[in-house]
């Protein structure tokens, strides 16, 4: 059901986990799916099967406008960023290759890095962000070896929500020959991307964040001069093509998408990034509003909250994503009261990002963290400014 | 006369008819005839007049297609 403000007043800033509500068109295309299609794509060749393909080609073709594509069959979808990364990573990676990382990385992809690096099958070098989270291209340029493969970096952060120099990144990482992923679950549909001006091999995104689709989507999208056959599939088995040999097959989407796709989700998906893409200012209008908010709250909670502490800057673009504390109260505490209290949906601790922590000094304790979305207002922040001045203050 | 263009993948097909259609050429998705493929799902048929046509527009979009062949029915 959605969210109805009129009778509900909840506020919802926890958006970064996952976005809420998601817009009706998204509900509408999920229940249509379910109730007047249904079928399995690709297996069949009855009209629902087909109407079935349509709906995927039409998310498949929505994904790829959004990330400046050409070629739409480069987009696989997987069932969320993590999958993504997962498959990019342990794709393309070979025994004895040097990967170079972040410290603001997510779990999503660190882990994955450090498992092989455990293995002794990888080496790896964390290049460090400074305090405000962001990294110096230097010092990845730096960390090439004769051996590096790969960067992996996360775009805009899940912890600070401040944005990563990718373009530039892309680019040294294109002059060395070095394969260049990058982690946008934060970023999709909030930051304008373009793969192949940003310089992007490989990109994974996150279907129910900022592209409002439903949980269990995402996807990885490989840039249109990327040869696709440098990266192993995860999961190998039945595509509904070349159903007469036992072989994996070795052209796009195929290769990496085994099984049946989540197509009530693939429907949410599109809807959700047909409805970002044609609002009005597109996703640069998003960027702003998000920014706007991030700039109102910081402002207003330093100026009505006591013991406010703001890791994020209100200074440095950001994906609306931002990481504070009060210094008298826990963060697991200031959250409960929040919910309980004040009905503000919120996420404290480490956010799956002990890296990210640990770099701005926040570790092992976390934070509170505020993630906004295309459907909160400055009267919600001036709302839970309100709310954490009562809470500061032991009211 | 009509003639069917075959596909390795479901996914290029779809692909396919979206841009023949866009290109203004009749098209229809059909279940792929057994004597042609042993493919599951299906592929594009087209009037046989529009088979140069469309393979030009396939080409020219980079969609890969395996074959197309005359079809009368099964």
């Amino acid at each position: 059901m959605l969210l109805d403000k009129t009778k509900n007043s909840i506020i919802y800033f926890d958006n970064a986990a996952t976005s809420f509500p998601k817009p009706e068109c998204v509900t509408d295309a999920v229940l249509n799916y379910m109730t007047q299609i249904g079928a399995n794509p690709g297996r069949s060749g009855h009209k629902l099967s087909i109407e079935a393909g349509h709906i995927v080609f039409k998310a498949r073709k929505s994904i790829a406008a959004l990330f400046g594509l050409k070629n739409p069959m480069q987009v696989i979808f997987t069932s969320n960023a993590t999958e993504a990364l997962n498959l990019g990573i342990k794709g393309i990676l070979q025994e004895g290759d040097h990967v170079i990382t972040t410290s603001m990385e997510h779990n999503s992809a660190i882990r994955p890095l450090h498992e092989l690096e455990k293995q002794a099958f990888i080496s790896l070098a964390i290049v460090q962000a400074d305090k405000t989270g962001i990294i110096d291209p230097k010092k990845i340029k730096e960390a090439i070896t004769v051996r590096t493969k790969a960067v992996v970096v996360n775009h805009a952060s899940n912890v600070l929500g401040c944005i990563q120099p990718i373009r530039e990144i892309g680019k040294i990482c294109k002059a060395n020959g070095v394969i260049f992923i990058v982690d946008c679950a934060q970023s999709a549909g909030v930051v304008p991307i373009d793969i192949n001006r940003d310089n992007i091999d490989i990109l994974a995104f996150a279907g129910h964040k900022g592209l409002y689709g439903p949980t269990g989507t995402g996807g990885m999208v490989i840039a249109d001069d990327f040869d696709h056959k440098k990266i192993k599939p995860l999961k190998c088995g039945g595509t509904g093509s070349l159903s007469d040999k036992i072989d994996q097959p070795d052209f796009l989407p195929d290769r990496f998408e085994s099984g049946t796709l989540n197509i009530a989700g693939l429907s949410g998906l599109f809807a959700g990034s047909q409805y970002i893409q044609k609002k009005p200012g597109g996703i640069k209008g998003i960027y702003s509003h998000k920014n706007e908010l991030q700039k109102h709250f910081i402002q207003q909670a330093e100026m009505f909250v006591q013991n406010f502490i703001c890791y994020s800057s209100s200074n440095l673009p950001s994906a609306g994503v931002i990481a504070f504390r009060l210094k008298n109260i826990s963060v697991s505490e200031a959250a409960q009261i929040l919910s309980d209290k004040f009905e503000i949906m919120c996420r404290q601790g480490l956010h799956c990002s002990p890296l990210a922590h640990q770099t701005i000094g926040t570790f092992p304790e976390g934070t509170l963290r505020f993630g906004f979305g295309i459907f909160n207002t400055k009267e919600e922040i001036d709302i839970a400014v309100h709310a954490l001045k009562s809470i500061s203050e032991g009211n | 006369m009509k003639a069917v263009i075959l596909f390795n993948s479901t996914n290029h097909a779809i692909w396919a008819e979206n841009e023949l259609k866009e290109n203004e050429i009749s098209c229809k998705m059909i279940s792929v005839p057994r004597h042609l493929s042993s493919d599951c799902g299906y592929c594009v048929q087209i009037d046989a007049d529009d088979g140069e046509k469309a393979s030009n527009i396939l080409n020219a979009n980079n969609i890969e297609f395996d074959n197309i062949e005359n079809y009368k029915g099964e």
